[in-house]
């Protein structure tokens, strides 16, 4: 029987609740979808899972003591999540960094980056359906990089290894030569992985022309990062407001077309060979010297005012607003967090897509569900 | 078709590396010197007794208020006759281990070298049944450095390194 406008099934809207621990959420998020079918209708994301009051936390405390606090807000890019905090900081006390602090921590972000872009490959693998092969291959190349901020900070995932003014302690003496041996691996890496999914037709078949948003409503939301990159936006804070060295560095920012899961991937894995690219630059002009300055005040403190310092984390923009009233600890702290803002545009994304699709499209967004809470 | 061929060729490709994983609980991977596990006492082996003097500065600077000192007059001192300059030493000493975030402030703070960060397997490893078993009392902390498993890593600040 045909179903004709006279004689429709009565159909009724279904609600799916997804998460709050659901393995493809990608943490503590939940999300309500409301299903026609196989369609999505509506989403309505719930977050605030992970909130532990960081924000306010550190205004109870001095500066270094904050910067643990950081660590945690965004555990996959510790490096990029301090420095936003440190360079905060230096700004407000006026500190110098030395040069050599300035090109150790370029090549750290940068190294975490990568470390960072492999974690997305490796769960969005999972996401699409390819349970494993490309997890733990992204694991082994991530476990290298991760092995050396081992070596250099002491710490796997939370270094606390920037300090306002330059850096904790000195990198190893071996530093250039592991970075080196690290950076030859990650090449290997994202050959594989180039390999692996963007030339499988199965994966492009499952990733090509879902979860679109153009460049203006990219905008509108507030996007920042690969995710507004893949949608034709070179917004790159790293070329636009060059803070440490980008400046003297030469690299592309990868911009994408259609602004579909499938170009947010792509910009992700481009951007990685841009990452190799600055690190390389940043080892042949790393000379030896100092890297806390000279006159390293004893006890710390601000002057009144307020900043605002944004870098550009894996994930976007993560901006550090800080308002001081003086002494050795921030009145009030805001930490602008790239994934908030994106993980907005979730609704838009993936209305009118197929459930399954769904995860898809909140895999491509990258989200640390500890940046988004705090 | 030919994409998926590829694909299969960079997972057979894997077949012939050589593994990455280790077999752990039997196999520990030699830990680099500056691993930062728990903070725990150094031992002084001159005098034999530990460095720490309870001066509370590491309590102070800790973040997430993890340490409990107490100090007392040392009785090894050269007034009551003993051979340590020590004027005051620590009492009792509890770290919290459940609590502690691992930040390596406590070390920077000490202006008497007495406490370091853990960077043997044995700091890594402390699973208990009960959380009251990771508050690390005097005697916990100081017995890796007296039995001399710990061999401190000193921080270089600012040295040409090349």
């Amino acid at each position: 029987m045909v179903a004709s406008p006279q004689h429709e099934f009565e159909t009724q809207d279904l609600l799916i609740n997804v998460g709050p621990q659901h393995p493809s959420t990608h943490g503590v998020f939940r999300m309500v979808l409301t299903i026609d079918g196989e369609v999505v209708k509506d989403v309505v994301p719930y977050i605030g899972y992970l909130h532990r009051g960081a924000e306010k936390l550190c205004e109870t405390m001095d500066f270094r003591q904050g910067i643990g606090f950081m660590d945690r807000t965004e555990y996959l890019a510790a490096h990029n999540a301090e420095l936003s905090y440190v360079m905060a900081v230096e700004a407000l006390a006026g500190l110098e960094v030395p040069d050599r602090a300035q090109w150790i921590r370029t090549i750290l972000c940068e190294l975490n980056r990568l470390s960072s872009h492999f974690m997305f490959l490796g769960a969005f693998g999972i996401d699409v359906g390819v349970f494993g092969t490309p997890f733990i291959y992204a694991w082994r190349e991530r476990e290298a990089i991760i092995d050396l901020f081992e070596e250099i900070s002491g710490d796997r995932m939370m270094y606390a290894y920037f300090r306002p003014g330059g850096l904790a302690w000195d990198v190893p003496l071996n530093f250039k030569e592991r970075v080196r041996e690290v950076l030859k691996s990650t090449r290997q890496g994202i050959k594989d992985f180039d390999e692996l999914l963007t030339q499988n037709e199965i994966f492009r078949a499952r990733t090509e022309g879902i979860g679109y948003i153009s460049a203006e409503d990219a905008i509108d939301w507030g996007m920042s990062g690969p995710s507004i990159r893949a949608s034709g936006v070179a917004l790159d804070v790293r070329r636009d407001e060059p803070y440490l060295k980008y400046a003297d560095l030469d690299f592309d920012v990868i911009t994408g077309e259609n602004g579909d899961v499938f170009d947010r991937y792509y910009c992700r894995l481009m951007e990685m060979h841009e990452s190799v690219k600055i690190i390389e630059q940043c080892l042949a002009r790393l000379e030896p010297g100092l890297i806390v300055p000279d006159k390293m005040p004893r006890m710390l403190r601000a002057a009144p005012g307020e900043v605002y310092i944004r870098t550009e984390a894996p994930r976007g923009e993560y901006g550090i607003y800080m308002v001081s009233k003086g002494g050795n600890r921030p009145y009030r702290l805001k930490v602008r967090s790239a994934c908030l803002s994106n993980l907005q545009a979730l609704k838009q994304m993936s209305v009118d897509q197929y459930v399954a699709d769904a995860i898809i499209v909140l895999g491509s967004i990258d989200i640390v569900l500890s940046e988004v809470d705090r | 078709m030919k994409g998926i061929a590829k694909s299969l060729m960079v997972t057979l490709s894997t077949f012939t590396r050589k593994p990455v994983t280790r077999d752990y609980p039997n196999y520990h991977r030699p830990l680099p010197e500056r691993d930062r596990a728990f903070p725990l006492l150094l031992w002084d082996k001159e005098v034999d007794e530990p460095f720490c003097t309870g001066c509370h500065a590491c309590e102070r600077a800790c973040p997430v208020e993890c340490m409990t000192v107490l100090m007392k007059d040392n009785p090894n001192h050269k007034s009551n006759g003993g051979d340590s300059s020590r004027r005051k030493i620590i009492d009792k000493f509890w770290i919290d281990y459940a609590r502690c975030m691992r930040c390596n402030i406590c070390v920077e703070v000490c202006n008497f070298d007495a406490i370091a960060m853990n960077n043997t397997w044995q700091g890594h490893e402390t699973s208990v049944h009960d959380r009251k078993d990771l508050v690390m009392d005097l005697q916990q902390l100081l017995a890796q450095s007296h039995g001399g498993a710990i061999k401190e890593w000193v921080p270089t600040l600012g040295q040409a390194n090349e």
